[in-house]
Formats: C-alpha cells, structure tokens, sequence
C-alpha cells in the first residue's frame, strides 16, 4: 500500500536553465494534487522527474510504501501509472491488443474486457488505433491507467481532447481511484471536479 | 509465454510483421542486392563464388541497417517507450527482449534466405554452409550493436542516416570473419574465422543491453 509522495527543496533545471526550485510538497494516499502553472513552468517536466525519467538538480523526491520509502526513481517507476502527452498507442494494433499488450507487461492479470467497456470503447475493440479519434485515444489510456493497477496516478492533461462525458468519466475515475487509496497528480488547467491539493509553479 | 519479457518479444515482433514493420522490406533489400552483383559482376562463376560471401555479408549487414530504426525510435516517438520503462523489466531487460525480437524478425530470416542467394554465385555445398553457419552465428552481433546505434541515436530527427556511421565501423570485425569463414572453406584451410566470430557475437550479445539501457536512460532524460 501507498502511504505519500513528498518532495523536499525539490529543483529542476532543463539544460543550463532552471525550470523551477525550492519545491515542497505531500500528498499522502487518497490524495489528488493539482500542478497548476503557465506553459513552461515545469508541470510536465515535475511529473516526470516523479516518474524517474529526469533526475533533480537538487532536492528529492520519495514514495513511502507501507513496505519502506523510495527515492531512487528506477525503484520509483514499478509504481507509477502514466498518462503522457504522447499515447504509446501502434496505429497497426487493435486496441484490445494494444491493452492486453500492456496488461501483461505490468504483469496485470485483469481482463481488458471490463475496462474497454468502462472507457466506452468496447464496440471499437477490435478496430486497428488509426481508426481511432484524439479523444478515443485518450479513452484508451485511461483503460490503460485502470488495468495497470499502480498506486500511484500522474496525469499529464488529463482531460485533453476528452469530451464532456469523457471528461466525467476521468474524474470518475480519478475519484475512484483516490477511494481506493491511490494517489492522483495531474497537471492541468481544468478544474478536476474533485477535492485536491494545489501546487502552483512559477515560472523561475 | 505471457510474461512482461515475452509479451514485449511479441509484440515486437507483431509490429515488425505488420504494415510499417520493415521485416519484409529488409529481406527484399538482401535479395536484390545479391542478385545485382552477380548480373553486374557477370558469368564468371569462381570469381563470383569467391566474392559470393564478402558481398552477401555485406547485403545482410545492410539491409539489417534498414530495419533498426524501428527497434527504439518508434516507440520513443510515440511514448511507449516511457510506458515500457515504467514496467516491472529493467531497462536492461527491455534492450534483450527488444535485441532478440530484432533478430528473430530480421537476421534469422536473413539467414534462411542466404542459400538461396548463395546459389546466384555458384558457391559450393561446403561453402554455402558455412555462409549459413556464419550468418546464423554473426547477425545476434550485428542486431547487439545495431541497437547500440538505434539506441544512441533514438531521440534525433532522421537519426537513421547517422546510424550506419556509427553501426557500421563496429560490424568490421563481423563480416571479416563472416567472409572470411566461406573464402576459408573454399581454399581448404582450417576454419578458425567461424571461432572467433563466435566470440565476438558473444560479446556483443553480452554487452548490447547494458550500453542501450544506458542510452535510453539518457535520452528519456533529455
């Protein structure tokens, strides 16, 4: 079980130029956090240094398990349910076969079935993804994040290209999520319908 | 075969069957090469036999060069290669699984296409089976240091034009030996070639998952 994320005097630089500093926040299980900021305040380059893809220039990041805290970012990742700018979706795949690709890589054992259908994309299970529209893509990610099965959500533009009741449904999904004392960090700038944290980055 | 390694096998190997999967086009590449050099090189069979394994090791080098683009650039470009990283596999693991669906879909069928190719140069039994020997044993290396290069080169536009300049002077040693496997078995001396490129597809089968992890790990950073 998860128990937080904290970051402590957490910075990032980008190259030579420091995207932010001096960060500070926690998140304990049940939470959601909403990174709030202008373009190029860092919101996406935060969620990635929490996935471990980025190292901090200074300061740290930990995920406290109830089996010890992490914060090497390798150790991280076993952890992290990601949805990206970018889908990861083969347009020459089906999308059931895209699912049950990932289901079996994160070593989910669920039936994709429940989530396709959860998503509202159960009649398109067997198309090949280019047939599928931004917002159907984005569904697709979501079943994704469901069967996946990891405590700990960062969603980058959660509710991007979503219509509204795609939009209902990610709340939903997210508020799901946070009940069943999981951890939600999306960064956005919607609001999520749905009690969390706030963090707002300044453009350094 | 329903582990995180063997799904992300197959589904790599699925995508290399499939439209945009460059298996088959690799394979066309192989083929119309070795054919152009003996109508170019003409009827001249011990010259052709006796260039026959130079110029089909370098045909099969080639055209596995066509294909490496896809084993990371693909799935860098289109974020699959964060939600790999983020599974249970290390990196280390996705570079052998991604290294072995490569040669599965690429330098084996190669290899089973090359004595075939090998009868256009007019080579002899003997001969043709240590091409095949040679192909069997040398293109692990070749797809071992190909993903090195893709690896290195994975997060750059058009990375595939640099990729020979980086690829191409580590497969040296491979298609000398490779060569000269089948020149050996035709001047009837000792082959020690096949030996020693054993040892090198070895090597680099051994070190190519630890150097690609490491190049994707900093360009997922970057």
């Amino acid at each position: 079980m998860i128990v937080s994320l904290t970051a402590e005097k957490l910075a990032c630089a980008r190259g030579e130029r420091r995207v932010f500093s001096g960060l500070e926040f926690e998140v304990r299980a049940g939470e959601a956090l909403v990174v709030e900021g202008a373009n190029g305040a860092g919101k996406t380059s935060l969620l990635r240094l929490i996935a471990g893809f980025l190292a901090p220039a200074s300061g740290s990041v930990t995920l406290s398990l109830d089996t010890g805290a992490l914060s090497d970012g390798e150790e991280r990742s076993r952890h992290i349910g990601w949805l990206g700018h970018q889908d990861g979706i083969k347009p020459q795949m089906a999308a059931s076969e895209q699912l049950e690709f990932y289901a079996r890589l994160y070593g989910a054992t669920a039936p994709v079935a429940p989530a396709l259908e959860r998503v509202g994309l159960l009649r398109q299970r067997n198309f090949p993804c280019r047939y599928l529209s931004a917002g159907q893509r984005k569904r697709l990610g979501l079943a994704r994040l469901i069967l996946s099965n990891r405590p700990l959500w960062l969603l980058d533009e959660p509710f991007a290209a979503l219509d509204s009741a795609g939009r209902t449904l990610a709340a939903d999904l997210m508020r799901a999520h946070c009940a069943a004392g999981g951890i939600v960090v999306a960064a956005t700038h919607d609001p999520l319908g749905l009690d969390a944290r706030l963090l707002r980055l300044e453009a350094a | 075969m329903s582990g995180p390694f063997a799904s992300l096998v197959l589904r790599d190997l699925k995508l290399a069957a499939r439209s945009g999967g460059s298996a088959a086009l690799a394979l066309a590449f192989f083929a119309l090469v070795a054919t152009l050099v003996p109508l170019g090189v003409g009827a001249d069979l011990k010259l052709l036999a006796r260039i026959a394994g130079g110029v089909l090791w370098v045909g099969a080098v080639l055209a596995a060069l066509l294909s490496l683009d896809r084993l990371y650039q693909g799935d860098f470009d289109d974020g699959s290669l964060e939600l790999i990283a983020l599974s249970p596999l290390s990196l280390e693991q996705v570079a052998l699984a991604k290294l072995f669906a490569h040669w599965i879909s690429t330098g084996l069928p190669l290899t089973l296409l090359s004595p075939l190719l090998a009868v256009l140069f007019g080579l002899p039994a003997p001969a043709m089976l240590a091409l095949f020997v040679s192909l069997l044993i040398g293109t692990p290396a070749v797809s071992a240091i190909g993903a090195i290069g893709a690896s290195l080169t994975l997060s750059l536009k058009r990375g595939g034009l640099i990729l020979p300049l980086i690829v191409l002077p580590l497969l040296v040693p491979a298609v000398i030996f490779g060569a000269g496997a089948v020149t050996s078995v035709l001047d009837h001396l000792s082959n020690g070639a096949l030996g020693l490129l054993a040892g090198f597809a070895a090597a680099s089968v051994l070190l190519s998952p630890f150097a690609a992890a490491a190049c994707v790990r900093l360009n997922l950073a970057g």
